[in-house]
């Protein structure tokens, strides 16, 4: 394919930090994803962060219908999508008033001017029409007619209005495209595919696209062009991946690593259904997507599934996970492999569900009737999914037990460069399948894992019933003598507690001892690690731990705490992670930075934080 | 099968000491299970018992295959996992009216309408045991029980009825006192493709005796019941002189040779007949109460669809793996 180039490369970026904001209807997230798929093929590190409402189309103009997409890409390896904008996109008023704040004078903003008619400004609470009431002097103000250039480029097209309006956004993407030094042929090849057979409708959003981007050259407006060089990422294959669909990926990686065949049985919830969405393409890699009928028979499938013999795991989100407490318990009584991935939400109850929050993880660790201790881990960035999903899949079968994987709607949501891992480049997954049926009950158990042996049906001889009810320790019939459970109830939780033998150590970003250690899990490494980053560029010291590993804990967690003077465990929950800490650590410090408003930390206020506690010298 | 396996009922019992009430429907349904399973073809390790929570429930316990003891009203759900990992395996789901119908009501409308193949025996003794004598959804209005000490107020389903709603292909009922209808009728479920749900009528000589004595009482039996077999007319009664005719939208009970009904006036049972009105409405008569196979209709099941479409996208892939996956549709190199 011939190169499209847009011309006149000049000033140099190292870094840009870009949010499309419109109506939930205007194809802002595939608007922003194709900014960002094109750049990451250009060289560019990436990480975008959507941001949509509930509604999947909330009336037209309205402010709770606003839908964004933010996208940082740079010529350095980066952790998260950023907070300070260079520019704003924003369709409408709507969109304008919700992001407007986000964005500090001299940045710049494109408008599609068409868009701030009388009814839109009174429906967004704008009295005077911001474009011309110099209310946005601050800002390099771009106003284009989209809505009527989009509409006139499409002049000789047999498509109605609104057909034609549906195409804008490629028209935004066009200009913003020449603002930043991007090639069209990305999304020229994306659009060939997508409407591959509607010829019309291709052709119009390539058209679009392309006049959007000679608009934009022949505009005295846009007067500086920008590029962002390619970053110093390490060389070889990359892809562009999403945070669930690297989840789904790990866990077909690991199913074809241990020779197993994949049942995933889920039920559609938000932010977890695109890992369902995902793995329902691939009957071909032997994966059984089975979308159940509620949660709990979609836990409870992938229970059965394992039982006789299949890598068994189920997906959700905060709800559904407290619908699947019992069956999850139920899978930790019989000592099976069962992975359950949670794409936290805003809670509690319904919440927000397209908002990122980190507030189940006592819910992972403790959500289930008795003592019932599982395997916790969380995933830390799109890619890290990845690597999550198929350990999570690893540790399960290797221990017998379930794990439970907590990602959320940021990562989920999420996308950046994945370099290939391909089955030779993973670990290998022990199954420990019982072999000797006159020397097997169910639960014989490995000496120093108290793994016990795993038989399914159709091995001959090793017939034998499993149930939710007390067992005994050695012959695993069902067994009520009291000293019988309290003697299992702790081989339970030692199994689980040994799983540290077979998990990395917690690594250290930074300096290894001094004042203070910034802690964390989950979703926030990105905000975390850049915070950190950037402080210690300034000459203060500070470290960063992430944690990956939540249950067990890595075994020199203690060592690392006690190498610093202070530990601030920053959390998008009420501190929930700190909690586990004070009664695994008892005698330790911990202090806490908390954010609970359904959106990830932002880059300023963690360092702020961070720069407050290290000018104090004090732990507080 | 390669070789023959001649099994008898005593290598279906496991090791373990059955402990329901004595005088329990439930040893009949289990002896009639142990002996039916030697008939079946299946070798011990490829059959698979799972149950959900109650006094049926127990029952994998006593069986020597594979079995899962899981929790309240989650059978349906599990055993579909079982048969979906394993297609080749016999997969036999024990539950009774708590939790069937009421715990796990969706799981049980929504295994019949997959149509996935399992034998269900559903163990109806319209009671709550294990909990000690709460009414059940399928308790009579107004009977007492420990929870409606003035009588029941919550209108009972009738399970064929429920069964029928959703979309069931094979439904049979037996009397929990008649050991060799239960064996011949197990064996029968288990060479039907699909969802094969069989309801006993289970008397709790606890909680709820004599529950079923008008239908299962021996001496009773014949004027009460009509056992069903395919092809054969709806004829019952101890002088075989009663018979079951439709009257306008209605069924009704008929005396040969009086008010000049004649035998070739009686119905003729259709198990495989694919509408269900009639079927439906055989399973909500009362008296007499309809028993054996009353719907028996071959479709394709939901491992024949899922697994098959599985097969299909596979064959059609030639072994496509994980490796060609992750280097599908846009990839790029960083030099």
């Amino acid at each position: 394919m011939q190169k499209e180039l847009s011309k006149r490369p000049s000033n140099d970026l190292s870094n840009l930090v870009i949010r499309f904001s419109g109506d939930s209807g205007d194809g802002m997230q595939l608007t922003g994803m194709q900014f960002s798929d094109t750049s990451a093929m250009m060289g560019n590190d990436i990480a975008t962060f959507p941001n949509y409402p509930a509604e999947i189309r909330a009336p037209q103009g309205s402010k709770y219908g606003v839908s964004g997409f933010q996208v940082q890409i740079s010529d350095k390896d980066i952790f998260s999508p950023g907070d300070e904008l260079d520019l704003l996109v924003a369709m409408n008023p709507a969109a304008l008033k919700a992001n407007i704040g986000d964005l500090a004078p001299g940045k710049t903003l494109l408008v599609d001017s068409d868009a701030f008619s009388e009814k839109f400004l009174k429906k967004s609470g704008y009295r005077s029409n911001p474009l011309e009431d110099g209310s946005l002097d601050a800002y390099r103000l771009i106003a284009v007619p989209m809505t009527k250039n989009t509409q006139k480029a499409l002049e000789d097209f047999d498509m109605d209005r609104k057909a034609k309006f549906r195409s804008k956004n490629m028209y935004t993407l066009g200009i913003v495209y020449w603002m930043y030094g991007r090639d069209l042929d990305h999304t020229i090849e994306f659009l060939e595919q997508k409407f591959e057979k509607k010829p019309l409708i291709k052709e119009a959003n390539q058209l679009v696209l392309r006049a959007g981007n000679i608009y934009a050259q022949n505009l005295e407006l846009i007067a500086t062009h920008y590029q962002v060089r390619p970053a110093s990422l390490e060389k070889g294959h990359y892809r562009i991946i999403r945070g669930s669909q690297a989840i789904a990926w790990g866990l077909v990686a690991a199913a074809q690593k241990a020779e197993m065949e994949l049942f995933f049985g889920s039920y559609p919830i938000t932010p977890a259904s695109d890992i369902l969405n995902e793995l329902v393409k691939y009957p071909e890699l032997s994966v059984k997507a089975f979308q159940a009928e509620d949660e709990i028979a979609a836990v409870s499938s992938a229970i059965g599934s394992s039982f006789a013999g299949d890598l068994g795991v189920t997906s959700t989100s905060g709800p559904g996970l407290a619908l699947k407490g019992e069956a999850i318990g139920l899978a930790m009584m019989i000592e099976l492999p069962l992975v359950i991935i949670n794409a936290q939400r805003g809670g509690p109850s319904t919440g927000m569900p397209t908002k990122t929050e980190q507030s189940d993880l006592l819910q992972a660790l403790y959500g289930r009737n008795g003592e019932s201790p599982i395997i916790v881990v969380a995933a830390h960035s799109p890619s890290h999914c990845f690597d999550m999903a198929f350990e999570a899949a690893r540790l399960s079968i290797e221990h017998m037990t379930p794990v439970l994987l907590l990602s959320d709607g940021f990562i989920g949501n999420g996308s950046e460069p994945w370099l290939i891992k391909k089955l030779e480049d993973l670990p290998t997954i022990r199954k420990n399948v019982a072999q000797d049926p006159e020397n097997w009950t169910p639960y014989t158990r490995d000496k120093d894992t108290l793994v016990r042996q795993w038989a399914v049906p159709g091995m001959k001889g090793f017939e034998h019933r499993v149930g939710g009810l007390e067992k005994h320790e050695k012959t695993g019939n069902v067994n009520m003598v009291p000293l019988n459970h309290e003697a299992m109830t702790k081989i339970r939780a030692e199994k689980v507690k040994r799983v540290e033998n077979n998990i990395p150590a917690l690594r250290v970003h930074g300096v290894q001892s001094g004042p203070l250690l910034v802690v964390g899990w989950g979703g926030t490494f990105g905000a975390l690690f850049t915070a950190c980053k950037e402080i210690r560029e300034e000459g203060q010291e500070i470290a960063h731990a992430h944690f990956d590993y939540i249950n067990p804990f890595p075994k020199n967690s203690a060592e690392v705490f006690s190498a610093f003077k202070t530990i601030l465990v920053c959390e998008l929950n009420a501190g929930q992670l700190v909690k586990q800490f004070r009664s695994s650590f008892p005698k330790m410090n911990f202090i806490q930075y908390n954010k609970i408003q359904g959106l990830p930390f932002t880059n300023g206020e963690l360092k702020n934080k961070f720069m407050s506690i290290l000018s104090s010298g004090e732990d507080l | 099968m390669s070789e023959t396996i001649q099994y008898t009922h005593k290598d279906m019992a496991s090791d373990q000491e059955v402990r329901w009430c004595p005088g329990c429907d439930d040893y009949v349904i289990l002896r009639a299970v142990q002996r039916a399973l030697p008939k079946i073809g299946k070798k011990r390790e490829d059959i698979v018992f799972i149950s959900g929570i109650g006094c049926s429930s127990r029952f994998p316990y006593y069986v020597e295959t594979f079995g899962m003891h899981s929790i309240h009203g989650r059978a349906a759900p599990i055993a579909t996992g079982v048969k979906l990992a394993n297609p080749d395996l016999s997969v036999w789901m024990i539950s009774g009216d708590g939790d069937s119908l009421a715990i796990g009501g969706n799981h049980f409308i929504h295994v019949l309408r997959r149509n996935i193949d399992l034998n269900i025996i559903l163990f109806n003794n319209e009671i709550y045991g294990l909990t000690k004598g709460q009414f059940s959804p399928t308790s009579k209005l107004d009977q007492i029980t420990k929870t409606s000490p003035y009588g029941n107020t919550q209108p009972p389903f009738n399970a064929g009825a429920l069964a029928m709603g959703a979309n069931a292909r094979f439904f049979a009922r037996v009397s929990g006192n008649s050991l060799k209808e239960m064996q011949t009728l197990f064996v029968q479920a288990e060479k039907f493709r699909g969802s094969a749900l069989i309801e006993v009528m289970q008397n709790c000589p606890i909680f709820n005796e004599g529950a079923f004595d008008v239908y299962n009482d021996r001496a009773q039996r014949p004027n009460t019941q009509l056992f069903l077999e395919h092809a054969k007319p709806m004829i019952f009664g101890a002088e075989k002189n009663k018979g079951i005719v439709l009257k306008g939208l209605k069924l009704e009970v008929v005396t040969i040779g009086e008010n000049g009904v004649v035998e070739e006036d009686i119905l003729i049972h259709d198990a495989h007949e694919p509408d269900p009105t009639l079927h439906t409405m055989l399973v909500k008569l009362v008296n007499p109460i309809i028993t054996g196979i009353i719907r028996s209709v071959d479709e394709l099941t939901f491992g024949d669809r899922f697994i098959g479409q599985m097969n299909a996208r596979k064959s059609a892939a030639n072994g496509k793996t994980f490796n060609d996956l992750v280097v599908s549709g846009e990839t790029y190199y960083l030099k």
